[in-house]
Order: C-alpha cells, then sequence, then structure tokens
C-alpha cells in the first residue's frame, strides 16, 4: 500500500530547498485539502487505536527505562533529593564483591536450566507427539504448572522441600533408601533446587511450542526416511531437529533471558541464601533498592539494571549474528 | 541483514524489559519536607470540643496482615471509642507489618499510613532524612511528656532534643521455650536454662527426646544480625564503638560475636541439636514455635501478643525466661521497641489527629488508670491477651502502677512468665547499634547463615568480611 500524502510530504520535508518551501506555502490550501482527506480516510482512525498502546507502552514501560537510566548516575533513595554522581554507581556495583558473587550463581542456574531445562521439554514433546490417544489431555497436563502462579508453586515446592526426613520428596527418597537431603538448607543444594522448580513450573509451555512445531513436519519425509531404512535416531537427528532449529534456537535464547532475570523463585525460596549461594542479579538489584528500610540505593540498583539489560541485549544481538546461518528464515 | 537487525532490535526491546521492574517501583515519588516545630500546634486538650474543630480523617497502622477477627473486633472497638472521644476525627485503620523492604517500598511510594510504627533503629535515620513530622511541641503538651525515660525517648529525638516520634512499647530479648516440649522431654518447664551450657545440654534433650530442633535460630530478613548481635551483647561484646569525635567504627569480628557463632557450630553440627530448618526469619520462626517445632529461640519479651493472635499458640506450651548473661562486665541484653510516627504527607489538622490518636492508642493505658482500664477490658471482651510482659517507657513505678491497675484483668499465664519477669529488671539493658543498624544486620545474615549450613564455614574469614563490608556501609554514611 503507497504512503498517504501527507507522510509522503514529511518524508520530503527535511530536503526542501527555498523555492520548495515557496511552492509550498503558495499550495497551502492543497496542504489543508490533503490532510483532511488524511484523517477523513483511515488516518484518524490509525491514530486512534495507536494511542493508548502509545500512552501505556510510553507510561509504563519507556517512561520507567528512560528514568532508570537517569536514576543509575545519581545517588537517589527517592527521598532526598537525587545527586548526579557520574559513572560512581557503576564503579560500586563493579566493587561490590557480592555483584562477581550473583553473576556466578546466575551463570550456575543458566547452566543448570540449560543442561536440564532445555532437553526435558523436547523430550517430552517428541514423546507426546508420537502418543496416539489422549493427546489433548497429556498436552492439558503438560502445560499445567504454567498457569499456576509462580508464588503458589514455590510455597507448594516449598512443602515438598521440608528438609525433615518426614518432608514429601525426603520421605519418596525414603523407599529407595536415598536421604534425606536437606534441599533448601543447604550451600550445595539450594540452587539445584530452584532449578528442579523452575523446570517444572517453566516446561509446560516449551513443551506445546515444541508440540506445535513438531506436527508441522510433513508426514512424507518421515514416509521417506522409513523407505530409506533410517532409524528412529537417524529421523530425528536428519528429520526433526532441522525442522525445529528455528524454534530450538529462540526458546533457548528466550530462556536465556529469563535465567538471567532470575527473581521469584529465590526471592520466595531462599531470599538469596544460605550464605549467598543463590543470590541472583535481579536479587541483588532488589538488595540494593529495598534491604535498608531507611531508603534503598536506588542508583546503584538502577545502574545495575542497566548493566544488565545492555549485557543482555549485546549478548541476544551476538548470538543471533553467530547463529544466523542455522536459522531457517534469516 | 534486515531480518538481523529486525531481530536484534526485538531482542534488545526484550532486554530493556530488566530494567523495567526497579524503575517502575521508582514513577510513585512522594519527597514533602518535614514541618518545623514553629507550625506545629499543641493538640491534647482536656476536654475536646467538637465545635471547635474541623471534620478531619487519619489513617493509622491497625494489626498485621493475618490476625484473627477478634483481635480487629478489639481494635474496631477501641477505634469506635476514641472517635466518641474526639468527634470530629475518623479513624481508618490499615493493616500493617514492618519489615524493612516492604517498609522501604511504602516510604519511597507515600503509601504509609498517617499513624505508623518504626522500630527504634530507624528513628535516628528518618529523622535525618526528613521523613518524619516533627510533633515536639504536640508531644510536649501531653501531661506525660516529663515523665517519658530519656534512654528511650532518645531513639525518637533529633540532635538537638526535638521530638519526632513517641515511644510506645519496650521489649527485651529473652529466651522463649516451649513448655510442653520440655515435659514430654523429662525437662522442668518451671526451671528453664539460666546458663548458655545449660541452654546447649537441654537442647541436645529436646531434640533427641522430641525429635524437633532444640534450640533455632533466626537467619533470614536481617534477623540473624538482629539474633547474633544479641547473643554477643549477652556475652559481652560489641558491634560497634563510637570514638569521641563520633567517629563509627565497626567491631562485629570482636571475640564474643566469634565465641556466640561458635556456640552454634557446636550445636548445629556436634550436638546436632538444632533441626534441619535454618532459614527462619521472624515470623517462620514464630510459626515453628507456635507449632511444637522449636524447642527454645531468642525472641523479644512482647512476642506472645503476636503468637495468640497471628500463630494459634496454645498459650500452655509458652514459657520465657532472661538471657543468660556472662559474668564479663560488658554483658548485657539487648533491648529495643517500636516509636510511632506521623506521615510527613498530612495536614496540620491531621497532625493533631494523629498525636490525639498516639495519645489514645498507644499512651493512655501506659500511664492513667482510666486509659490503661479501658484498654484491658476492650482486649478481655475480644479474647486479647492483657498482661504480657514489657519494659519500661516512663519510670518503673509508672509501669508498676500500670500493672497494678489492670491486674484483675490480666488474662496471660503470668506464672509461666514469671522466670522472665523476676529477672529481667537486674538485667543492664544495652541498646541496638546506632550506626547503619539494618545494615549492620544485614551483612551478618549470611554469616549465620553459613555457620548453620556450612559444616567447615571458616568463622574468622567470614567475621573479617562482614566487618569489612559494615565499615564501608559506614564510612559511605
Amino acid at each position: 500500500m503507497p504512503p498517504s500524502p501527507l507522510l509522503r510530504r514529511k518524508a520530503d520535508a527535511p530536503s526542501m530547498g527555498l523555492r520548495a518551501q515557496a511552492i509550498a506555502a503558495s499550495s497551502a490550501p492543497l496542504v489543508r485539502r490533503q490532510r483532511r482527506a488524511w484523517l477523513t480516510r483511515d488516518g484518524l482512525s490509525t491514530l486512534v487505536f495507536l494511542l493508548p498502546l502509545l500512552l501505556i507502552f510510553g507510561l509504563f514501560s519507556w517512561f520507567p527505562i528512560i528514568r532508570s537510566v537517569v536514576m543509575s548516575v545519581q545517588v537517589t533513595n527517592l527521598v532526598s533529593t537525587p545527586r548526579f554522581v557520574g559513572l560512581d554507581n557503576f564503579a560500586n556495583v563493579l566493587a561490590d564483591p557480592l555483584f562477581g558473587k550473583a553473576v556466578a550463581n546466575t551463570a550456575y542456574f543458566a547452566l543448570l536450566a540449560l543442561i536440564i531445562g532445555f532437553p526435558i521439554p523436547l523430550v517430552l514433546a517428541v514423546i507426546m507427539s508420537e502418543v496416539r490417544r489422549f493427546k489433548g489431555i497429556y498436552s492439558a497436563l503438560a502445560y499445567l504448572p504454567v498457569v499456576i502462579p509462580p508464588v503458589v508453586s514455590v510455597l507448594l515446592w516449598r512443602f515438598f522441600f521440608d528438609p525433615r526426613a518426614a518432608g514429601v520428596f525426603n520421605t519418596i527418597l525414603g523407599w529407595v533408601g536415598l536421604g534425606p537431603l536437606p534441599w533448601l538448607q543447604d550451600s550445595g543444594w539450594a540452587m539445584p533446587s530452584i532449578v528442579l522448580e523452575a523446570t517444572w513450573a517453566a516446561a509446560g509451555g516449551t513443551v506445546i511450542i515444541y508440540l506445535a512445531a513438531l506436527l508441522s513436519v510433513p508426514s512424507e519425509l518421515y514416509d521417506a526416511a522409513d523407505v530409506d531404512g533410517a532409524t528412529i535416531w537417524q529421523k530425528i537427528r536428519y528429520v526433526t531437529l532441522p525442522h525445529l532449529r528455528a524454534v530450538l534456537l529462540i526458546t533457548l535464547i528466550l530462556q536465556l533471558i529469563a535465567t538471567a532475570q532470575l527473581f521469584t523463585e529465590p526471592f520466595l525460596f531462599t531470599g538469596g541464601g544460605p550464605a549467598n549461594a543463590t543470590i541472583t542479579v535481579l536479587l541483588l538489584i532488589y538488595h540494593y533498592a529495598f534491604q535498608n528500610s531507611l531508603g534503598g540505593d536506588y542508583g546503584m540498583a538502577a545502574a545495575l539494571s542497566v548493566m544488565l539489560a545492555v549485557f543482555l541485549g549485546v549478548f541476544t544481538a551476538g548470538y543471533l549474528w553467530l547463529t544466523r546461518s542455522w536459522s531457517t528464515t534469516s | 541483514m534486515a531480518v538481523m537487525t529486525h531481530r536484534g532490535l526485538r531482542a534488545l526491546a526484550l532486554a530493556a524489559s530488566a530494567i523495567v521492574v526497579v524503575s517502575a517501583c521508582s514513577a510513585a515519588t512522594t519527597t514533602t519536607a518535614p514541618t518545623s516545630a514553629a507550625s506545629a500546634a499543641p493538640a491534647a486538650t482536656s476536654e475536646p470540643s467538637a465545635a471547635a474543630h474541623k471534620p478531619v480523617t487519619i489513617t493509622v497502622a491497625s494489626l498485621r496482615p493475618g490476625s484473627t477477627q477478634d483481635a480487629f473486633d478489639a481494635f474496631n472497638l477501641q477505634t469506635s471509642q476514641f472517635e466518641a472521644k474526639y468527634p470530629w476525627i475518623t479513624v481508618n485503620g490499615q493493616e500493617y507489618n514492618w519489615t524493612a523492604p516492604d517498609f522501604t517500598a511504602a516510604l519511597a511510594a507515600g503509601t504509609l499510613p498517617d499513624v505508623y510504627t518504626i522500630p527504634f533503629t530507624d528513628g535516628k535515620g528518618l529523622i535525618q532524612q526528613g521523613q518524619l513530622v516533627n510533633i515536639d511541641a504536640r508531644v510536649r503538651a501531653l501531661p506525660y511528656a516529663s515523665k517519658f525515660n530519656p534512654n528511650v525517648l532518645v531513639n525518637g529525638q533529633d540532635a538537638t532534643g526535638k521530638i519526632f516520634a513517641v515511644p510506645i512499647q519496650a521489649y527485651a530479648m529473652s529466651l522463649t521455650y516451649n513448655r510442653t516440649l520440655f515435659t514430654q522431654a523429662g525437662l522442668d518447664p518451671t526451671k528453664p536454662p539460666t546458663t548458655w551450657d545449660e541452654i546447649e545440654a537441654d537442647a541436645k534433650i529436646i531434640s533427641t527426646k522430641d525429635n524437633v530442633a532444640g534450640f533455632s535460630q533466626m537467619a533470614t530478613q536481617n534477623t540473624g544480625g538482629w539474633q547474633l548481635t544479641t547473643l554477643t551483647y549477652a556475652l559481652g561484646g560489641r558491634m560497634e564503638s563510637t570514638d569521641a569525635n563520633g567517629k563509627t567504627t565497626a567491631t562485629v569480628n570482636n571475640p564474643q560475636t566469634k565465641a556466640a557463632l561458635q556456640m552454634l557450630q557446636k550445636m548445629r553440627w556436634t550436638d546436632g541439636s538444632m533441626g534441619s530448618t535454618f532459614d527462619y526469619n521472624w515470623g517462620s520462626m514464630n510459626q515453628g514455635y507456635a507449632s511444637g517445632q522449636v524447642g527454645m529461640f531468642v525472641g523479644g519479651s512482647d512476642l506472645y501478643t503476636t503468637l495468640i493472635q497471628n500463630d494459634n499458640l496454645t498459650p500452655a506450651d509458652y514459657g520465657i525466661t532472661t538471657i543468660p548473661l556472662a559474668s564479663d562486665p560488658n554483658a548485657g541484653v539487648l533491648g529495643g521497641g517500636t516509636l510511632a510516627a506521623v506521615n510527613v504527607n498530612t495536614t496540620e489538622d491531621q497532625r493533631d489527629a494523629a498525636v490525639d490518636w498516639i495519645d489514645f492508642y498507644y499512651m493512655n493505658k501506659l500511664n492513667t488508670q482510666a486509659g490503661a482500664v479501658a484498654d484491658a477490658q476492650a482486649l478481655v471482651a475480644n479474647k486479647q491477651p492483657v498482661g504480657v510482659p514489657s519494659l519500661p517507657i516512663f519510670d518503673k513505678a509508672t509501669y508498676d502502677q500500670s500493672q497494678q491497675w489492670i491486674k484483675d484483668l490480666i488474662n496471660v499465664p503470668t506464672d509461666q512468665m514469671t522466670p522472665f519477669t523476676s529477672g529481667i529488671f537486674q538485667q543492664p539493658l544495652v541498646n541496638e547499634p546506632r550506626v547503619n543498624t539494618q545494615d549492620l544486620y544485614a551483612a551478618l545474615d549470611p554469616v549465620v547463615q553459613a555457620v548453620l549450613t556450612d559444616k567447615n564455614a571458616d568463622i574468622d574469614a567470614l567475621l573479617n568480611a562482614a566487618n569489612t563490608t559494615v565499615q564501608a556501609i559506614i564510612d559511605k554514611g
């Protein structure tokens, strides 16, 4: 569809010379007619439909983002008058011993989530795609944890993670002669415990995505592979996975971004403990902002938020650039 | 390439959402300057007259979320009594529970009630930040203003002695124990431990015989540091020192703190008497104790009310005694308390009404017979505890007198509290660390957690690291 006359006029405006401006001035009635025509056609309705979106995004996304960037170069507790400090907040964050710990913990979570949380939904989806009966029920069951509010999930799993021998998981382990495990009460076990719950809570959504992608693979390809005498593993390797490539890339990057922003689970399960074993970057941001009841250090919190956003942006761009040849849509 | 650019932008947009969380909280910021003393008018009058006042509405902190309906009924009864006495004032209760993160967020967002409470530890800091209203003239107009215990009142005063917040409750740390678990373990609940060695021994017996934690320790949400400071004081140590020039030095790596952690380490790893839960905070410890999972813990002397209102405590389980003090001449019991303050986002009329509320709801019961009896009757009528041990806000004689006024209405098991009430007034009280108190507590939480969850925790290294952290915070100001 060609752009509207008004849009064309705006696009041309910066390159107009004096002569063109003179022509434009002499043709003012024409411009007014064109503007009226734009309004009476689809221009006004476009603007009306766009306005709520602009307002909502502006108010709740763009303004806070800009304000965060401003706060990152200020000392402010939102109570006293803010003071400009340049890059001091960034330097203070980098000098904080907890910063390295938080980054390492977040990376550790991402690694565990990648090892445990990435393949499990894929395996589940492959199995479910082979199921002939009650497929809908299995899909619903797989997706059920996703619709449970995270706080409810965490409270439920806190109950499961009861470190006493009579705890739910420890009782089950006891049936096979294992445990009891300390779960959240031990520095070594706390993070894997959180990954377990997070995987359970999030796998359903990914399973549904994989399942949809799997079902879109033409069955003729499997038939042809059968004719060629391919084994089940060869069919997965040479038919299924290539078709899932784009979906896998996107889910992987989304998972990495999500793990970098891990907050709810460690906040509710452990508060970052024991002994900072589960403090993550986002939890550190929270601590900067809210740990001190006299008003937090929102400048440092904003600085670390900006650092995280920049890192994720660069990481994502780099990842997509490096893997552009793998994607089926590039 | 176009596809790549589009994708990159989309990914960047996703990533940018990371910074929205914190910054969104900042949008509703309210900063208001404190009111000067000159503009503060006296509020209390002996015979309030509705005709002389404009109608005014205030929001006041009521009870903790989750309190029983009986507790809310008692509060509502007292509210209606107040409104009958001050017919031009309308009071709206707002559920309120002070925790550091909640308070910070509410303070920044300007959503605190008009009258709210804070711990002693926050008084000075909030005054310096201009977040408390100067109510000096209003409070000094009250008939009992000169009777405040100066050591208690100082928590709500600025450097020049102006009153910005009123102490309404003071407590001493105590050893709270479960009498039923003591009995089941073959211990005599009328003879609780009087030394730390006895605490260790009893904890071991309880954990063995009752299969629950003999002794538990809070460790999260700044309570680990608070509890460790209590143990340190009991052994004679201090967490901060201030020289003649006013310079404060962190001393959290003192020998007494180390000894306290070694004691916890022994109970946890050698005796195995601390159970399996090591992430208790104030609320979850109360729940654990009330549900019979904790034999002993260190808590405030005023916990009984909360345990009844929020945690369904069986009264017969409750036992409380004084914390054992070492022979060190500096050994003392940590004392703290609560201040009532007025929100800076209030009008002059609301500030008058706020002080009237503080006077009526918090103070009358402490220093007038009519107030004490009316308060106790309202509580008794709604099955709420009356007679929970606390420390004097005024002098000891006034405290004893107030207890005498309500002696026929006391409904708490006072005989179960005798080990505490008979000994606490002989123990020297030590205030909480004055400078960056909550930061200091927060820095010590991971130390306590490490000792309780890592068998090989290096106490010296942990304390030295924490000391460096605290000193850096103090130096930052």
